[in-house]
């Protein structure tokens, strides 16, 4: 199939209109806002130059943020198999914002952890998600950020579904352990005395 | 007679991130529902992590400065026909 000046229109309409996802899910994934310009400039390429093997054009979304991510993860997935045994050995799997912020001893009232939230800025939030380990940070992207199914991310990950999960939960722990510690800088999380908590 | 539908807390919190992400079963994803119609502590939690999860989903759009914007638009009119 060849294509002509209307299918460039149509590409090139589609694409403007999905450069803020791909550029949001390629800034999650790469950690960098540099590397992420670069990979939605490759990705977008890529997907012209397989636009004939497109045969459901409404398919166009999901298959273009494929592309991106297959993009990202071309010579990574070896380390994402297997990365550093400090990173596995990580216990933060554990660890609740939730139940942290409902310690007796800190001086809450209201929903605090509510409280929270609202008042989470969005640089605060990327930050923790940025300072992720890649192993981490790519499949919480996947799962919370591009609402990816276990078995759709292991299929891209080309790990087993267990590692899926279990990589998932240490992720969400270790996100929640960053948020709580700016939470704590920020003056959120205090004693009765007035002391700032300092806990694992 | 112990009745298997019925949950405590620490089983429910152990369902908890599957269910939000849509994976488990429908007989678990039942069992931990009526769990939490029940269990106010567990509610909260699980509206808490709904929360940060939606807020977490409204990292995966960035507008784009107008600069990589152009760098798109002008790359895509120069691909070959």
């Amino acid at each position: 199939m060849s294509l002509d000046a209307a299918d460039r229109g149509w590409f090139a309409g589609q694409v403007l209109g999905l450069l803020p996802e791909l550029l949001g899910t390629a800034r999650r994934l790469t950690g960098s806002s540099a590397d992420a310009e670069d990979l939605v400039a490759e990705a977008v390429a890529r997907a012209w130059i397989n636009l004939d093997t497109l045969h459901q054009r409404d398919r166009f979304r999901g298959w273009t943020f494929r592309i991106l991510t297959n993009l990202f993860l071309e010579g990574r997935r070896a380390e994402m198999a297997h990365p550093t045994e400090s990173l596995l050995d990580d216990v933060s799997e554990q660890f609740s914002l939730f139940e942290r912020f409902h310690q007796p001893f800190l001086l809450w009232w209201g929903d605090p952890e509510r409280e929270f939230l609202d008042r989470l800025f969005r640089e605060d939030l990327e930050r923790a998600v940025d300072a992720l380990p890649d192993c981490y940070r790519v499949v919480v992207t996947l799962a919370d950020i591009k609402d990816l199914a276990y078995k759709e991310i292991a299929e891209l990950l080309g790990l087993p579904i267990g590692t899926v999960r279990s990589r998932l939960a240490r992720g969400r722990g270790l996100l929640q352990k960053a948020l709580w510690e700016h939470a704590v800088d920020a003056g959120l999380g205090r004693t009765p005395s007035g002391t700032r908590t300092n806990l694992p | 007679m112990s009745d298997a539908s019925i949950i405590t807390c620490e089983e429910a919190l152990s369902l908890l991130a599957e269910y939000l992400d849509g994976e488990l079963e429908q007989v678990e994803h039942a069992t931990l529902e009526r769990h939490l119609a029940i269990c106010r502590g567990c509610f909260s939690r699980a509206e808490f992590e709904r929360l940060l999860r939606k807020r977490l989903a409204s990292l995966g759009s960035e507008p784009p400065s107008p600069v990589f914007a152009d760098r798109i638009r002008s790359m895509v009119e120069r691909f070959t026909l």
